[in-house]
């Protein structure tokens, strides 16, 4: 059971095979046994957890089989959800004390179609980092090799998925903070178009940026819970007013004819001959499906990493203004007059690469440098989004290595900031764009770890990229390989 | 003062008038318990974004329009970031580069009687941005408590070109602006409460010379403050200079107690805001259309309104300034001579600026909720011009209505037996008997005094209980001593 697919959990639990209560218990047991060994949750509330699960049985059995499709079954969220009642920490001392009063809008949907929180999944502190090594309630350790880092910042999330402690989880993706971890994790991970999922209640880290998704095993897994996560919510005003749309519908679609781009500029250096071999190999897999390959070109992608290191610390810089130690969050238990007091909780509350990035934030909004740095970063940005409408002029989704590497040892970069930040060289330009992008397993490389293969889609084509990767996934089985946690 | 100029800009923060905030749902009256109306976005709850609230744009937008300004059809709403406890975000939502409205004018007459002069105050921008809440220093024992119902109100700075010369012109301006924002119904005007406050940039020089530096007064709550905070100012400035010193570019505070401005923070320590564009919020567009329908709902100003009175009524310019001073009494004025006729338009202006706007003062009431209505008032007026009454008698008729005497003047003039006397016969009848009993009076006219003959007209009008014709009078008596 614990292996299911949604679909199967779903037709499991109206069948009555197993109860909502039964599979919750189920995962809170498997949580309870192997957490210890991998750190990927911050909160688990078997009490409240059992409580909704009660009350998904108890809408099943008075519901006439008539309850939304994911009804009673389990997921994690990551720690950056606001959820009611819950510890909502972002992975940080300033809000290790914070118990939100309020749902985001993504988990009122999840709950709206009946899912189950299991509990809240350990995360970078405040998304802010690519190995989870920046966590205040310390790192999360990757299911296939604890010595390894998950990725991040949702890495809580793709270790609880990946060794199995929840079915599904939640997932935010700043510049790639889905797609690394689940290509580090072995898992299909969604990043939607910028404006598809509300960010009201998702704990800002750079609000242009920012987007919500799904990290699950399967591309039909993702297109399930994308379809209760996405839609037009009037809280957050970059919220997109769209049809709600069903994201499975096209997943059995042929793929022949399918054009994929190569941007010349991700098969160029610095991508480790293991990646290399595997993304290449679900190139030829993709070929023998009916799809053909055209290279394309990216020109501006070397730009993508400073001027994300711009625009994401700049906005970060204010949006962390909040955690003051005046209303709510950790303050300082001894300060002098109010400066001090702010300076204190904060210097306290916040960890080093936070730290970092508001310094880095706050300098390049400064009088004197903004049109140096962050306009020029905002010309860039534009740059690096007309090069993708040139390119899908071309192609109808482009594909290249999620991560340059497979998953590396913690301390192998948490030393040397720029060499972290080039984690996510492959991811970070789609989120400066606003395009949709996911990770999909494509192969093992070295020490047997998995390898993310990245599909990027136009605007609004999820559909048709969650068709491209479950084709693959339904071809191949890469996405089945488990880690060895989970044996 | 002689030489010297004085150089004096307005910033305006006018509150506006919406039910809830600039980008919550939270309501904005004012007066409610500590925090009770302050919503998970106004405290900034992690995780909260803001929406903007429609209403308060559509202010912006009339204001614009009142002002002959223009309205931006694309404008940024950027982050001032700055750390205070009554700041719940650590950022205020304002506009920096691409300000809602740019341009317009203000123009009003400044000074006594004869000798009205015209003035225009350039507007360099209004545009929206939201308050911040209050700290609260005093029953904390020490500790400082925080109150956020004000958190997220609308505001609408409006910002002027350094166009006006001395405390005067910019307490004229502010008076003007603070009519204006109320006409529109943008702004309830209630300084008191802090809905309308403004800061005073000002600087002086010596005719000619270019611009002075300038300090900024922050916080003038009322008019008379900011004309006793400017003159201060520029008194301290102009010594300041006259001493060989030099005038620093720093923000002062005005102590009403003590009648003079503080320094509160110099340009060194001021304080870099690091604007940048809000990416929680969407760039504001407004369509042509928009604007046109803000416009149909827009009343007549008072500039237009003004013009109209005194060419439609036959007012004097001081008249039609007067009436125009807010739109409740241009419509008490309007519904009266509609009552009572366009021919006594002088008499009912006559009234309203005089009699009616005595006793509304006197009580402390709106006009609006005047006791006597202008219907009553018009046929007080109309029975004043045909006769029936004098004007001193209407004054006891007005008193009577005033009190719920009766339902209009005819009928208080009837139950009083007010009605004006103009029978000749009778009058003169009534002189015959004021000659008998005044024979001294008789002889100091009949020897050239003309104060004797005053004397027998204030006796004939107290034989007739001042309802006699006071002129008819007048007219008979020099007949029968001529």
């Amino acid at each position: 059971m614990i292996h299911a697919s949604l679909k199967q959990l779903a037709a499991a639990l109206t069948a009555r095979r197993i109860s909502s209560v039964e599979l919750a218990t189920l995962f809170l047991d498997r949580i309870e046994r192997l957490n210890p060994k991998l750190n990927a949750f911050i909160t688990v509330d078997r009490d409240k957890t059992l409580e909704m699960a009660r009350a998904a049985d108890a809408l099943r059995a008075a519901g006439s089989g008539q309850v939304a499709p994911l009804n009673g079954i389990p997921l994690a969220h990551k720690d950056i959800f606001c959820t009611e009642g819950w510890l909502t920490t972002c992975g940080s001392k300033i809000l290790s004390n914070f118990v939100s009063p309020y749902d985001a809008h993504v988990v009122a949907q999840l709950k709206l179609a009946g899912m189950v929180t299991l509990g809240k999944c350990n995360m970078d502190e405040f998304a802010m980092g690519s190995s989870n090594e920046t966590s205040w309630f310390g790192p999360v350790k990757n299911p296939w090799n604890t010595a390894l880092v998950p990725g991040g910042s949702s890495g809580g999330s793709a270790a609880a998925v990946a060794a199995r402690l929840a079915p599904v989880a939640t997932g935010t993706d700043t510049g790639g903070s889905i797609r690394q971890p689940a290509a580090l994790c072995g898992l299909t991970g969604l990043k939607p178009t910028y404006g598809v999922v509300s960010r009201y209640g998702m704990i800002a880290f750079a609000s242009s940026l920012d987007q919500a998704g799904p990290m699950a095993r399967s591309a039909e897994d993702c297109a399930l819970l994308l379809n209760a996560m996405a839609g037009f919510d009037a809280r957050d005003s970059t919220s997109l007013e769209r049809a709600a749309e069903d994201y499975a519908r096209d997943l059995d679609k042929p793929l022949n004819g399918l054009r994929i781009g190569l941007p010349t500029e991700f098969f160029a250096e610095g991508m480790s001959a293991d990646v290399r071999t595997a993304v290449e190999a679900a190139l030829d897999e993709y070929r023998k499906l009916g799809a053909v390959t055209v290279e394309v070109s990216l020109p501006n992608s070397g730009l993508s990493v400073p001027a994300y290191y711009v625009i994401a610390p700049a906005e970060a810089s204010s949006n962390l203004s909040r955690f003051d130690g005046v209303r709510y969050g950790y303050r300082a238990p001894e300060y002098g007059d109010l400066t001090d007091m702010y300076a204190k909780s904060r210097a306290q509350g916040f960890g080093a690469e936070v730290k970092r990035r508001i310094l880095i934030g706050t300098y390049v909004l400064s009088h004197g440098y903004y049109d140096a740095y962050y306009l020029q970063a905002q010309k860039i940005r534009r740059l690096i989004a007309n090069d993708f409408v040139e390119a899908f002029k071309h192609c109808d989704v482009i594909m290249g290595p999620t991560s340059p590497t497979v998953a590396f040892a913690f301390g192998a970069k948490s030393a040397d900031p720029v060499q972290m930040y080039l984690s996510d060289i492959y991811t970070i330009s789609t989120n400066l764009a606003g395009l949709p992008g996911m990770s999909i397993p494509c192969g093992l490389g070295a020490g047997g770890l998995p390898v993310g293969l990245q599909i990027v889609g136009n605007y609004f084509a999820e559909a048709q990229m969650l068709n491209v990767a479950h084709r693959f996934q339904q071809a191949t089985d890469w996405h089945l390989r488990t880690a060895g946690l989970c044996e | 003062m002689g030489h010297w100029e004085v150089v004096i800009g307005l910033e305006t923060h006018a509150q506006l008038k919406t039910q809830s905030k600039i980008f919550s749902g939270a309501a904005t009256t004012f007066g409610a318990a500590a925090n009770a109306q302050a919503c998970a976005v106004d405290i900034a709850l992690p995780g909260v974004l803001p929406v903007l609230n429609r209403a308060a744009v559509e202010c912006a937008i009339k204001f614009g329009l009142a002002v002959g300004a223009q309205i931006a059809p694309r404008s940024i709403f950027a982050r001032k970031n700055y750390f205070y406890p009554d700041l719940p975000k650590g950022y205020q939502i304002s506009q920096f580069e691409l300000p809602v409205v740019s341009g317009g004018s203000l123009s009003f007459q400044i000074g006594q009687g004869d000798n009205l002069t015209e003035k225009t105050v350039r507007l360099t921008r209004a545009h929206l941005e939201e308050d911040a809440g209050k700290s609260l220093h005093e029953d904390f024992h020490g500790k400082t408590g925080i109150d956020l119902n004000r958190a997220g109100t609308p505001l609408l700075e409006i910002v002027t070109e350094p166009d006006m010369r001395s405390a005067a012109e910019a307490v004229a301006y502010a008076k003007v602006l603070h009519a204006l924002v109320r006409w529109i119904d943008i702004c309830d005007g209630n300084m008191q409460e802090g809905s309308f406050r403004c800061d005073a940039n000002v600087s002086v020089r010596r005719l000619g010379e270019p611009l002075g530096t300038r300090a900024e007064i922050k916080n003038l709550n009322s008019f008379r403050f900011i004309e006793e905070a400017i003159n201060f100012e520029v008194r301290r400035q102009i010594e300041r200079i006259e001493d060989g010193g030099k005038v620093v570019q720093e923000t002062r505070l005005y102590d009403p107690d003590r009648k003079e401005t503080r320094s509160m923070r110099s340009k060194e320590d001021a304080q870099d805001y690091r604007y940048f564009p809000d990416p929680d919020l969407l760039p504001l567009a407004i369509s042509p259309t928009w604007i046109e329908t803000v416009a149909q709902s827009l009343p007549e100003l008072p500039a237009a309104m003004r013009a109209r009175f005194a060419q439609a009524y036959e007012l004097s310019a001081y008249d039609a300034t007067a009436l125009t001073a807010t739109r409740e009494t241009a419509r008490y004025f309007e519904e009266a001579v509609a009552a009572a006729g366009r021919a006594n338009a002088k008499l009912c202006a006559n009234w309203v600026m005089g009699e009616l706007a005595a006793r509304l003062n006197k009580e402390s009431i709106d006009i609006d909720a005047a006791p006597v209505s202008p219907a009553q008032l018009a046929g007080l007026i109309n029975r004043i011009a045909d006769n029936t009454i004098s004007n001193k008698i209407g004054r006891d008729v007005f008193d009577a209505l005033w009190i719920g005497e009766g339902k209009d003047a005819e009928s208080i003039i009837a139950a009083r037996g007010l009605q004006q006397i103009t029978d000749s016969s009778a009058i003169e009848a009534i002189i015959d008997a004021v000659l008998a009993a005044n024979p001294k009076s008789v002889e100091e006219f009949r020897a050239g005094k003309d104060k004797a003959f005053n004397a027998l007209i204030g006796q004939a009008m107290k034989a007739t209980k001042g309802k006699a014709n006071p002129q008819q009078v007048n007219d008979l008596l020099r007949k029968r001593l001529g």
